[in-house]
């Protein structure tokens, strides 16, 4: 399919000197959920204020659904809604203006139909006439949500929609999230909970001082890097792991008293069932038994300490 | 072109004028209203005309002037610094408008503003003296004028300031200064000569000699001169605002 973003050797150093962003080449496919995963101070949030328009880039282009946005900025801008990070309102407005006021501003016509929609969407209804300020945190996540969502985009920029929001919130985003992908919008989203990605995204990118580091598609990405563990809890803790049970990749733990079998979950054996037979054979009890597997969370961590140690 | 955001701009910006209607309306007519009975009425009973014109009358193109340039700046410069003290600019920079369609609304909105608060005074200044206006249109034309090109200047000021401090700097120590030098209050005429050529380097001097010859049919100097400057100053901050969008100055990094 063809893509809806293609950003193209992006790169972006400011003038403090500071390079945030090392020749970025990155696809987004029409009418996927992409998460961008990082650090703070990867650059993920850059990368998004460029492809919006609010920051310029220092080399590269971005094509945003058929255009430059900068030198066709109007058209592109017109495609692309952006939930920023921060919570910036204007304090005074009420909530019904501000997202007609975003509607207008993006050279749409009125639509009280589309406006009503968003706002019962986004549980903010009844708040309508209600200013800005008085609302809480979550509320005003809500409003700018609202105010992204006013003018109908294409692609919608979520940077770190979930900060600092509850968790009742945090599921009324991602069934929101799945109602517009649904529709057919496009989303990149950046954060920091990795069960957020995992829950929604189908492509992963990491972003790690700069440089984009790794781009997969979400299950591919588990299946390449996820790795399992068994974990054996012994009658008898142990100092070493004995030699005979050299041929398996083992781990002692918890000062001894856990076995720890690492393996890969594409591979075509386990060795699970040869490495409990010898056990047995060698006679050492176990007495629990457990199984876990790598989360995106492990992998990011294993990426970005890789990252560190390079 | 990008008519619906032109207008929720100006929409925007018009709105905040009505939130604050007491700060925008009622307080430069309340001031009006001091310095004419203080100007026009206890001090002006006991002048002289000036050129034919009682003093009270006198006064009444300097004074809406005044409320003109100070208002134009500030409605322009808060209206575009607040966005990006608060952050709400982010909105403003990656949405589908041009330079010149945020310039339209920004300072469209601005210059109406203080056009409806100089017509408001110029009101309020006729409860307390006869108004005579010789040239009806060309007074209309000087408050339009002189409202877009301090709307543009505040526009510029706004995006040069990054503090509080530099926003009341320059209409506080810079424009009232050289309104009150500026003939706001009487003829350059009435200076001593080397003090007569000093003025004539104050912008406003054309600005207020200009308005008031629409008012009284004579000025300090000749009104094509006052319209000429007057013009030059509006395309001078044009000029200005193509740069700061160019070049992305304080707006974006």
């Amino acid at each position: 399919m063809s893509p809806v973003i293609t950003v193209s050797g992006v790169s972006k150093t400011y003038k403090s000197g500071h390079t945030a962003l090392h020749s970025v080449d990155l696809e987004i496919a029409r009418g996927e959920i992409f998460a961008l995963l990082g650090p703070n101070g990867a650059g993920k949030t850059t990368l998004i204020s460029i492809i919006c328009g609010i920051v310029n880039p220092t080399t590269g282009t971005v094509i945003a659904d058929g255009h430059d946005v900068v030198r066709d900025a109007k058209a592109a801008r017109r495609k692309i809604g952006l939930v920023p990070q921060e919570l910036s309102t204007d304090s005074f407005e009420t909530v019904y203006a501000t997202v007609r006021f975003s509607r207008g501003l993006f050279g749409r016509p009125p639509n009280p139909a589309h406006i009503e929609k968003v706002l019962r969407d986004l549980s903010l209804w009844d708040k309508r006439d209600s200013k800005i300020m008085t609302l809480s945190g979550g509320m005003k996540r809500r409003v700018l949500i609202a105010k992204a969502l006013a003018h109908e985009p294409d692609i919608l920029f979520l940077d770190e929609p979930t900060a600092g929001v509850d968790v009742t919130l945090r599921r009324d985003m991602w069934d929101l999230v799945s109602g517009l992908r649904a529709n057919g919008v496009t989303i990149i989203l950046t954060t920091h909970y990795i069960e957020e990605a995992e829950e929604m995204a189908d492509r992963v990118g990491v972003i790690d001082k700069g440089r984009l580091i790794l781009v997969e598609d979400k299950a591919a990405l588990m299946a390449k890097l996820g790795k399992r563990r068994l974990v054996l809890t012994l009658q008898e803790p142990m100092t070493t792991v004995p030699a005979a049970l050299g041929e398996w990749d083992l781990t002692l733990e918890d000062g001894g008293h856990q076995l720890v079998l690492t393996f890969d979950t594409k591979a075509d054996h386990t060795g699970i069932p040869s490495l409990l037979r010898r056990m047995g054979d060698l006679d050492i009890p176990v007495t629990d038994m457990d199984m876990t597997r790598s989360t995106l969370e492990d992998i990011f961590v294993g990426l970005v300490s890789q990252g560190e140690a390079a | 072109m990008n008519g619906h955001g032109i207008l929720a701009i100006y929409r925007f910006e018009m709105a905040r004028a009505l939130r604050t209607l007491w700060q925008s309306l009622v307080a430069p007519v309340l001031t009006t209203s001091l310095y004419f009975i203080v100007f026009g009425g206890a001090i002006g009973s006991r002048m002289q005309q000036v050129g034919g014109v009682d003093y009270g009358a006198f006064i009444v193109p300097g004074l809406i002037m005044l409320t003109l340039l100070t208002q134009s700046i500030s409605n322009a410069s808060i209206g575009i610094y607040f966005p990006k003290f608060t952050g709400t600019i982010y909105e403003l920079l990656s949405a589908p408008v041009s330079a010149w369609e945020i310039v339209v609304g920004y300072v469209g909105a601005a210059a109406t503003k203080s056009v409806v608060l100089g017509l408001i005074i110029l009101a309020t200044a006729a409860c307390f003296m006869p108004i005579h206006i010789a040239h009806p249109g060309a007074m209309v034309a000087f408050l339009l004028l002189t409202a877009i090109t301090f709307s543009l200047f505040g526009f510029i000021l706004g995006v040069w300031a990054d503090g509080f401090e530099k926003l009341s700097f320059v209409p506080m120590l810079v424009v009232t200064p050289l309104t009150f030098l500026g003939g706001a209050f009487y003829s350059i005429d009435m200076l001593p000569p080397f003090w007569r050529s000093v003025s004539l380097f104050n912008p406003v001097v054309y600005l207020i000699s200009g308005f008031r010859w629409s008012f009284y049919g004579q000025g300090d100097v000749a009104v094509g001169i006052s319209l000429a400057l007057t013009l030059v100053f509006m395309l001078g901050c044009l000029a200005a605002i193509v740069w700061i969008f160019r070049t992305g100055y304080r707006l974006k990094a």
